[in-house]
């Protein structure tokens, strides 16, 4: 299999399926003469022209909302926001149009649309640039929102994500876009809503999703020397949410840690560690513990910013805790 | 129903059996919300309810002008457009008692009218959230290389928001074929226009942006709204690029079902200066003055709607509410394509 970046990854995705149907367009602030804001849409433009491939201004709320009208009457638009931070001018468009249009017609409008752009923190961005929003999204009936980690899933999931019927939210990562993976040639999409063991253990279970795959990955190869192996439950999609691949791992391990970018808060952790003390309760040797960013907004300088995120070390920490070792 | 016959009778616009149409479609809309005051009067309409009574010229007057596969989108103030467009006042009216039968499965309710056979892409609830949406339609439109257009009423508070501005700017930039509609009836619920708007002629927004024409027009004379909107297709269609018109008309009921009548935002004396220029009482004197119609035909046009409108109630209140299982049904699409 070939080893490509997770950038890489999503152009794929957009290019095979902009191929496949050409129904599928893209839309975005500089997605096509300046080959997107980091590089995701390189060539589309030169390939596949500018019906198809569309600058956009600076208008969140409206592109967003041409994506809707254009969803409404058959095409199948892909939204890219530059940032998900800038997605908060549009979020009427997702939350009041694109969710709710096909219960409110009742049944008669579906809204084949994606919305993706990179999402949370990267460094030093500072309070509005820094902001992880599943939670949010994730909170809405009427839309599915996926966050792949690797770029496999990236690929895999964006396929999906365009084939779907229904508005999907993609939440991508900026320190994402140039980690490698094993991507293979022939197509292929991983299903939406389904979960990934990226990791099998036996002491405890990360449950985590998007960008803190890889750190939970990275805390898994620590623990296994010092002889705790982990089971690594990558949500892959927050909604809808894979409850049978937690509470399955859960039920092995007996301990939990749920490790996401975002606050503490109603946040993605609170959901997984409700549904774990409905399911497993009985099967519990410990208190399920939360990595999470801390309850501030982000700041600029380097040691407070790290403070604030959660990370290796943290999450180490946190499956020791679980495990009574420290 | 668009033509352009000659005059024949002492003046009018249209031949007879047009002028016909118009009132009887002004009309409809008329005793239609009268009949839905009744019904919310009487509980069997809840939530926000917002009458369209003395605007029918302007709905009649611009979708009239219409070809069937032509996209209607518009606000929460929605039945009247609905019946226009030709939307069943028995599908419309069982929506309204949030009955089973009724056009969005008694899902949406009043704010919330589609229909898909006649592309009636919706009534929609957040003030001005559907301008871009009709944007995107005039993109969809222009993708396929076709030659429809996209109606987009609005009210005129929508002219002060952002969505309003980023949507008419994109179709500018890209010559979309949208005929974006501002039904100044001069109140944003109480708020008058001129203490909302910093600008008096709201057509002129259009000259914020190359090459967008802006107009308005009287929108209680139906036949001024029609030939407006003549010349608005002319532009959207053959252009293709959109066009502002601003059709200034009169709400004759409060803001919705809570609001009274006159409130505290406007006088009786007011009201009643527009009642004088009721848009279907203009149409129906000009009609009796050209003898296209004698009082026996206008009370046959009345017994002919007062049953049809009896008609529609009595198929909603026969309707059942949606089943319980109907509450998870099209939250998502099932199938992935």
């Amino acid at each position: 299999m070939a080893i490509i970046t997770y950038r890489e990854a999503l152009n794929q995705a957009l290019r095979e399926e902009m191929s496949r149907d050409d129904r599928v367009f893209l839309m975005g602030e500089e997605v096509a003469v300046y080959n997107g804001a980091y590089k995701v849409s390189k060539g589309l433009l030169e390939e596949f022209g500018e019906m198809r491939v569309v600058d956009t201004p600076i208008t969140e709320l409206g592109f967003a909302g041409v994506g809707v009208g254009a969803a409404m009457v058959g095409l199948r638009p892909i939204v890219e926001f530059m940032t998900w931070n800038f997605a908060l001018l549009a979020l009427d468009q997702v939350v009041n149009a694109a969710a709710k249009m096909l219960y409110m017609s009742g049944g008669q409008y579906p809204m084949p649309i994606v919305f993706r752009g990179p999402n949370g923190a990267a460094l030093q961005l500072s309070a509005q640039h820094s902001q992880a929003w599943e939670s949010w999204l994730a909170h809405i009936p009427g839309l599915k929102v996926v966050t792949p980690g690797t770029p496999y899933d990236a690929k895999g999931l964006l396929k999906a994500a365009i084939r779907d019927d229904n508005p999907v939210i993609m939440l991508e990562g900026e320190m994402l876009y140039n980690t490698k993976g094993e991507v293979p040639a022939e197509d292929y999409i991983v299903p939406i809503g389904k979960a990934d063991l990226k990791r099998e253990g036996e002491h405890c279970s990360i449950i985590t999703n998007g960008k803190m795959v890889l750190v939970a990955m990275n805390a898994a190869d620590q623990l296994a020397k010092e002889g705790i192996r982990v089971d690594v439950v990558d949500l892959r999609t927050v909604r809808p949410m894979d409850v049978a691949a937690i509470t399955a791992s859960v039920r092995k391990t007996n301990r939990a840690v749920v490790l996401e970018e975002g606050w503490e808060l109603a946040g993605i952790g609170a959901q997984v560690v409700d549904y774990i003390q409905r399911e497993c309760f009985d099967d519990l040797d410990a208190p399920v513990v939360r990595v999470h960013q801390a309850d501030v907004p982000m700041p600029y300088a380097k040691a407070i910013e790290k403070a604030a995120k959660p990370d290796l070390a943290k999450t180490i920490a946190a499956v020791k805790k679980v495990m009574y070792l420290g | 129903m668009a033509s352009k016959k000659k005059a024949d009778g002492k003046g009018l616009p249209g031949d007879a059996a047009l002028r016909k149409e118009l009132l009887h479609s002004m009309l409809l809309q008329r005793r239609f919300e009268e009949k839905v005051g009744e019904a919310y009067a009487l509980g069997k309409i809840g939530g926000f309810c917002h009458l369209y009574i003395g605007q029918e010229a302007v709905s009649t007057g611009i979708i009239s002008m219409l070809r069937p596969d032509d996209y209607v989108i518009t606000t929460y103030r929605d039945h009247g457009q609905a019946l226009v467009r030709g939307m069943t006042p028995r599908s419309i009216m069982a929506e309204l008692f949030g009955r089973i039968d009724g056009c969005s499965r008694g899902k949406g309710g009043s704010m919330h009218l589609f229909d898909r056979n006649t592309n009636f892409l919706g009534g929609h609830g957040i003030v001005g959230g559907h301008v871009p949406v009709a944007a995107g339609v005039g993109f969809a439109i222009k993708y396929r290389g076709g030659d429809q257009v996209i109606v987009c009423f609005m009210g005129e508070s929508v002219v002060n928001t952002g969505a309003f501005h980023e949507a008419l700017n994109m179709a500018a930039l890209w010559k979309l074929p949208c005929i974006f509609v501002i039904e100044n009836n001069k109140y944003g619920m109480g708020t008058a226009v001129e203490r909302a708007a910093a600008i008096k002629d709201l057509s002129r927004r259009a000259d914020a942006y190359d090459g967008m024409d802006g107009e308005h027009v009287d929108g209680q004379d139906v036949f001024a709204v029609r030939e407006a909107m003549e010349r608005a297709l002319e532009i959207a269609r053959r252009g293709p690029k959109p066009v502002l018109l601003e059709v200034r008309t009169y709400r004759y009921m409060g803001h919705s079902m809570s609001d009274a009548v006159s409130g505290t935002y406007r006088t009786k004396a007011e009201l009643d200066e527009y009642l004088k220029r009721d848009p279907i009482n203009l149409l129906k004197a000009r009609m009796l003055e050209a003898g296209d119609i004698d009082e026996s035909d206008v009370a046959a046009m009345e017994q002919e709607i007062k049953t049809l409108c009896q008609d529609a109630w009595d198929f909603a209140d026969a309707s059942p509410e949606p089943p319980l299982e109907a509450l998870y049904e099209d939250v998502l699409v099932d199938t992935t394509s």
